[in-house]
């Protein structure tokens, strides 16, 4: 087949389930691509010779070598590709936002002038994974020699995972501590059911423990055990505690019952699995007019969660314009697909409540949009005296959230930002203490889970380095020769 | 996994658990908690920590059987395990030589209360203890308390127990015979600590109050066990337990204890049903 041949098919779509009846479930809602339909999209890569893609990853996934083996139906082959460098394909291939990264700078998509209609390397990452899980193809690396060397990783979410795992391969002993009774962060507390399943999460999980990494779970390090003692105990520490302390508007009535951050909406509808609510013991206020406050991926996720715990109406308010929406456009189409009403230009001023402190109401603010702000988007501007009462019966706040702040509150020589990040070295992930360091949400604030497994990347280069070499001050330089000598 | 390593019953549908945990034990002060989930289909929920036995690994949690979890758990037996407990969470206690101290402890708070004024007394407070019940059956730890305080003053509110009245009225009384407090620190149902709060307030006495409101994680991430203090939205899980008295909103607080009211007699009305009369048996055990 020619390239002009390649260009010419279509992207193939993913078959959904439909949207009426996937609000009353919680399964997942894209289904997936047949083996036909994989090796079908995998034709339309044209195989570049600088692949943009990969420059687009940020862990380098050799993309157009694993969609080779697709297109020449070598399902195995093209998942060794894909581990090489990435440890949660499952859950990268579902939750990562390709459109941004390495689709945005896909050859096809600018070929057919249509980023939207670049090769679907994210749905091809997914086929890959699901069909290893589903075949129980089981690639393990070689056991590695043990170095004796003991590194503890706080925190077992995306970037602690990606840590925990590239460093097990080079023969560390490695401990994951984690406060939940779970692993995975934020793929478990956070990202829905329906959109990842968590049956995937402990698949990825389970993986690791076969690699040797140990977990203990209910362990808040800085409570249960002083940071100093996790330090004087292992040779190295990562820190990837996330970003996981809920902002609020500090607005009249926030404390009124039936008022949640979307993190305790989220965690007890996934983690605690308030959806089999009385099955489980974990409940949620159902609502029967649900807002959510807040534009990203994580409102959708509420508003979409909210629908499946019965509301009738789910409702998002966000003080910008939709096109503003930091969401992915996948999200915001899936969340009007099932039924989610956009309120757009509305701005909370206060939640009203009853006698008995139960939300009744948000008033509401129309806003218009003026001048571009520092974030480069015209900011929002109140419309004077254009106040109105919106009879709401549960409130969900999604407005974002900052580092989480125990980790540093134990131990304060840890330097932090003025927001409470911790500060690292970007091209080492090294903090201030010797021996410690840090990536994902807890340095970047609230992102994606694709750059905290970046960071986990690099991180674990950085302390496989720190550990075989003794170098601290000049870590970065170390790594830089390094690189080179490979070359 | 969590090992029962004791289970007694101390009152009406008050249950005390020593279970291996070591480490909780390790660095777990006076004034902190744990959260407790006891199957894969369970909630989590916050209980304080009455005492710890390091060298054993364990600790002691007493625990009131009122809800599906509480009540589940009171039908385990020594040698069953939990899956999870978490901690030692919160702030620990502030313990510092003030001078003289008084410990109000109510109900199930007693628990909570009696390592704090262990170590309050340890570091060389004169500690005086009011301990107040519904009726003398429900009283815990009371040789404890006896021990651990210079001088202890029972109330019941049907008088069948030491002074007749509430631990409200003991505190004015002490007050009124020219007793001199520098702090009170008061554990409880929140509405004897609102009240404790409010007196205090006028006599002039600094008051601490340890809040159990509702919560999810316990490390600061949700945001569920949210009070205003002194105007101001503070997380009891990290920012607490143990809050300045006289600042609390204890209104909203106790609001916010009822959120799920509904849900948490649907949850038990289900457990009952699918457990039947064998637990109907057991409560009825416990009264006895």
């Amino acid at each position: 087949m020619n390239k002009k041949e390649r260009l010419q098919i279509p992207p193939v779509d993913m078959p959904e389930q439909d949207p009426k009846q996937r609000v009353t479930n919680v399964d997942e809602v894209p289904l997936g691509y047949t083996p036909e339909m994989a090796i079908l999209e995998a034709k339309r890569c044209v195989q570049c010779k600088r692949p943009f893609c990969v420059e687009g990853c940020p862990v380098g996934i050799d993309i157009p070598g694993f969609i080779q083996f697709i297109e020449d139906g070598d399902f195995e082959g093209a998942i060794h590709k894909i581990r090489e460098t990435n440890l949660l394909p499952a859950i990268c291939g579902r939750v990562c936002p390709q459109e941004e990264q390495c689709q945005l700078t896909c050859t096809i998509g600018k070929a057919r002038k249509d980023p939207t209609e670049a090769v679907n390397i994210g749905r091809l990452e997914r086929f890959i994974a699901d069909y290893e899980r589903e075949h129980g193809v089981v690639t393990m690396p070689p056991k590695p020699t043990p170095t004796g060397k003991k590194v503890a990783i706080v925190g077992a979410g995306p970037a602690g995972l990606t840590v925990a795992g590239d460093l097990v391969r080079h023969g560390h002993e490695i401990t994951v501590y984690e406060a939940f009774h779970k692993a995975g962060g934020v793929l478990i507390y956070g990202i829905p059911e329906f959109r990842l399943p968590k049956a995937i999460v402990q698949k990825e999980v389970d993986y690791l423990e076969k690699l040797g990494v140990n977990f203990k779970y209910n362990f808040v390090v800085g409570k249960t055990a002083p940071v100093q003692s996790i330090i004087d105990d292992n040779d190295a520490v990562f820190i990837g505690t996330g970003a996981g302390l809920p902002r609020f508007m500090r607005i009249d009535g926030e404390n009124l019952l039936g008022v949640y951050s979307a993190n305790e909406y989220l965690t007890r509808a996934n983690l605690m699995q308030a959806y089999s609510f009385p099955e489980t013991d974990t409940p949620l206020i159902s609502g029967k007019k649900v807002a959510t406050i807040g534009g990203g991926n994580v409102a959708m996720d509420c508003a979409r969660t909210a629908l499946r715990m019965g509301a009738e109406k789910s409702l998002i308010i966000y003080r910008r314009a939709e096109e503003q929406m930091p969401a992915r456009l996948e999200e915001i189409h899936h969340a009007k697909q099932e039924g989610v009403e956009f309120h757009t230009l509305r701005n909370p001023v206060r939640f009203l409540g009853d006698d008995k402190n139960w939300l009744t109401g948000v008033e509401l603010l129309k806003m218009e949009l003026g001048e571009p702000d520092a974030s480069g988007r015209r900011s929002p501007v109140p419309v004077p005296d254009s106040e109105w009462v919106e009879e709401i019966d549960a409130v969900i706040v999604a407005i974002g959230n900052s580092p989480n702040p125990l980790v540093p509150k134990d131990h304060p020589e840890l330097e932090v930002t003025r927001w409470g990040g911790i500060v690292v070295n970007e091209a080492t992930g090294q903090t201030n203490i010797q021996g410690v360091f840090a990536g994902g949400d807890i340095v970047l604030g609230a992102a994606t889970v694709i750059l905290a497994m970046g960071h986990g990347r690099q991180a674990a280069k950085s302390i496989n380095m720190y550990l075989s070499s003794g170098r601290w001050s000049d870590l970065e330089e170390a790594l830089s020769t390094d690189r080179a000598d490979v070359r | 996994m969590h090992e029962i390593l004791a289970h007694s019953v101390l009152g009406p549908n008050v249950h005390l658990y020593r279970f291996h945990a070591p480490d909780v034990a390790k660095y777990r002060k006076p004034g902190q908690f744990v959260i407790v989930r006891i199957n894969e289909e369970g909630e989590r929920i916050p209980l304080t920590i009455a005492d710890v036995d390091q060298a054993e690994g364990s600790i002691t949690l007493i625990v009131q059987a009122v809800g599906k979890t509480t009540l589940a758990m009171a039908q385990m037996k020594v040698g069953d395990s939990i899956p999870d407990i978490c901690g030692p969470l919160g702030e620990p206690t502030h313990i510092e030589k003030v001078g003289n101290v008084l410990c109000v402890g109510g109900g199930i708070g007693t628990a909570p209360l009696y390592p704090v004024t262990r170590a309050l007394r340890d570091i060389g407070n004169h500690v005086v203890s009011i301990l107040g019940a519904r009726t003398r059956e429900l009283l815990i730890l009371e040789d404890q308390m006896r021990e651990a305080s210079d001088d202890l003053i029972i109330t019941t509110d049907d008088g069948s127990y030491g002074m007749k009245g509430l631990v409200t009225d003991a505190i004015k009384k002490l007050v009124g015979e020219g007793g001199k407090f520098d702090l009170c620190v008061s554990m409880g149902p929140p509405i004897m600590m609102k009240f404790v709060s409010l007196l205090t307030k006028e006599l002039g006495i600094p008051c601490l109050v340890s809040l159990n409101p509702i919560m999810v994680d316990g490390t600061g991430m949700c945001g569920g066990c949210r009070v205003t203090v002194g105007g101001e939205t503070k997380f009891a899980c990290v920012d607490g337990p143990e809050f300045d008295g006289h600042l609390v909103d204890f209104d909203e607080m106790m609001g916010r204890l009822t959120m799920y009211q509904q849900y948490e007699k649907n949850s038990l009305d289900h457990y009952m049903g699918e457990t039947g009369c064998r637990l109907e048996d057991a409560l009825k055990g416990d009264d006895k």
